[in-house]
């Protein structure tokens, strides 16, 4: 079996998030970038789904050299090998137009349920579509037994649980699994481990950012006496209106 | 040209956030000078209902209760194609998500998702979203004749307007999917914590969860859903669903009330676009006070008895 894990690189999550150039950039200055959570378990499910049947795990990225030590990491937890497709991303559009081009032949295609940073959470349906493939978001759970995958999924208002034969494309939500964390021997593999360096395909994004903002601050807590807490069901309903 | 809304039906019924979609289509509608056509797929839902949100055709295509993403994709883009529409917009619901991306690869579409403003269209397409998980917004111009837009549920007021909509049933088919549905699972008489306005969540304070009976007793009463911070949820304290934050759900109620949570900037980034947010706190240094609307320095212990009378009056 042949599993594609696709990650993206995105800041530690305890970034505190500021811009330059007059709002147009996101500050990089001091950011640690990590491995987005959300794909640490697509790895991990896709290690384990490949390990139980004699299969590998191909890692893929879409950027920069910068990227390297943060696919290394996912090597480290015990991937066969990693590709990055040297483009900086624009978007997720442009970012599964170049993943499709390299999608062929693997049996499972996995993605996380979005990137904490822009949060599109996109890849995994486009990937589905230009690969005509189905795609099943935010799933908590992958299984593969007699030629074909299963799936739990989060849905709006409870769970479905849903299959088909390979291949196919699958977000990871929590609950998936525990996060592997690598070993001393897993880093000391990956540093030999093929990691194939390809030129991009495509001609780059649908969109453009061209500026951010900050959420406008709150204008400061009002405090209510603790002895006097059911003042504050008063409050919520008189004067905030919201209950 | 015209503005296609996909409107959702979940058990028979349009949901709240389908409404938000047509009445921000219709305003969508209004600016391009076009109409605004809705398409719904499944059965038991009144199509006539979505004039009042201002839809001006409703198709029908009344089989396919099951949702799934590629055979629903491929009818919404023969919609979108039968009716010209270059303007997409859809609910970012877990159905949404699953949905949009699928259709903007078929329509060659621009993308955006996490929509939280109107475009604006005085110089290209521009709309906002938010980005790196509710702590920042960004601008984003979507170069493409066609869009996708994806809009986050709770964001629009839900605009109401006169006249009646044509509703016909659509000619297009829905198509078999890929997928199997083996099994649905949804929580019954439980306020889905996505959709609630109101949402009680209780952090690692609340000491073990034999106390969740106070924050479930609040909920029932405020008709709030209930929700919980990382470790509650690692420590099996509460389901994962309940889960919010950077890592967990991302929820944007009306009112969101923390408990013996300390406002770390993973949990907050999940909640701090709630539109008024309380945190009850022992400590007074706790970092949830300076993102929180209304406060109480106190013990949970104390102060939960206190609100859950108050609240019954
Ligand atoms: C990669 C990463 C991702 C993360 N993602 C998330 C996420 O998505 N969501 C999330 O929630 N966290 C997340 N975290 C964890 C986050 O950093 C915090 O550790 C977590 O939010 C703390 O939970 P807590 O506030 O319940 O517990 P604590 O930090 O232990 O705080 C408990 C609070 O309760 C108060 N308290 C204690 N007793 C009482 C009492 N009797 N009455 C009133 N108050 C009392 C204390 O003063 C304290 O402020 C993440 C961390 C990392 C590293
Ligand atoms: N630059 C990238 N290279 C490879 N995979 C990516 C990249 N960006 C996003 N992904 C994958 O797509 C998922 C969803 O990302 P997004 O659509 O940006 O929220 C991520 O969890 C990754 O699995």
């Amino acid at each position: 079996m042949k599993i594609l894990a696709c990650i993206s690189v995105v800041p530690d999550t305890t970034t505190k998030i500021t811009f330059t150039d007059n709002n147009t950039q996101f500050n990089t200055a001091g950011v640690q970038y990590i491995l987005n959570p959300y794909d640490e378990l697509a790895v991990t499910r896709g290690l384990e789904i490949a390990e139980a049947n004699a299969g590998t795990l191909t890692i893929v990225h879409v950027g920069k050299a910068d990227a390297e030590p943060v696919i290394r990491k996912a090597l480290s937890m015990g991937a066969n090998e990693a590709i990055r497709i040297d483009a900086e991303a624009m978007d997720a559009q442009q970012v599964a137009e170049e993943i499709a081009k390299i999608a062929e032949g693997y049996d499972l295609i996995l993605t996380g349920r979005e990137s904490i940073d822009y949060n599109g959470g996109a890849v995994c349906g486009l990937l589905g579509s230009l690969l005509g493939i189905p795609s099943i978001n935010v799933v908590t759970r992958i299984d593969y037994a007699d030629g074909k995958f299963s799936f739990d999924r989060d849905i709006d208002g409870g769970r479905e649980s849903v299959s088909c034969a390979g291949p196919c494309v699958a977000s990871a939500q929590k609950e998936l699994c525990e996060p592997r964390i690598p070993n001393m021997r897993g880093i000391m593999a990956a540093r030999t481990k093929p990691l194939q360096v390809l030129p991009a395909q495509t001609q780059g994004g649908y969109s453009q950012y061209s500026a951010f903002e900050l959420p406008v601050a709150k204008s400061g807590v009002k405090l209510i006496d603790p002895s006097e807490a059911g003042k504050l069901i008063e409050i919520l309903r008189n004067e905030a209106k919201v209950i | 040209m015209s503005v296609l809304v996909f409107a959702e039906i979940s058990d028979g019924k349009f949901k709240k956030a389908t409404f938000e979609a047509v009445s921000y289509g219709r305003q969508v509608a209004d600016m391009l000078g076009t109409q605004v056509v809705a398409i719904a797929i499944g059965t038991g839902a009144d199509a006539s209902e979505l004039s009042t949100y201002g839809a001006h055709v409703v198709k029908t295509i009344a089989t396919g209760d099951s949702f799934t993403a590629d055979a629903y994709a491929a009818a919404v883009n023969a919609s979108a194609n039968e009716v010209s529409a270059h303007t997409i917009i859809i609910s970012n619901t877990y159905t949404g998500k699953s949905l949009a991306p699928r259709v903007a690869q078929l329509m060659n579409a621009a993308l955006a998702t996490n929509v939280v403003s109107l475009p604006d269209t005085s110089n290209g397409f521009q709309v906002k979203r938010s980005v790196f998980s509710g702590k920042a917004f960004a601008f984003v111009n979507l170069q493409r004749s066609h869009k996708v837009i994806a809009i986050t549920p709770n964001s629009f007021e839900i605009k109401t307007f006169g006249g009646s909509a044509n509703v016909e049933n659509s000619a297009i088919a829905l198509g078999a999917s890929s997928l199997n549905i083996d099994s649905v699972n949804k929580v019954t008489g439980k306020i889905p914590l996505t959709e609630a306005e109101v949402v009680v969540s209780g952090g690692r304070g609340m000491k073990g969860p034999e106390n969740w009976h106070m924050i479930e007793e609040l909920a029932n009463i405020l008709g709030a859903a209930t929700a919980c911070s990382k470790p509650v949820s690692d420590m099996d304290w509460r389901p994962h669903s309940e889960h919010v934050g950077q890592t967990g759900i991302t929820i944007k109620p009306n009112l969101y009330i923390a408990i013996g949570i300390s406002g770390a900037i993973q949990h907050l980034a999940g909640v701090s676009s709630s539109k008024v947010i309380v945190a009850i706190n022992k400590d007074p240094e706790a970092p949830f006070f300076k993102a929180a609307d209304y406060g109480i320095v106190g013990d949970a212990f104390d102060v939960l008895p206190q609100l859950i009378s108050a609240a019954k009056n």
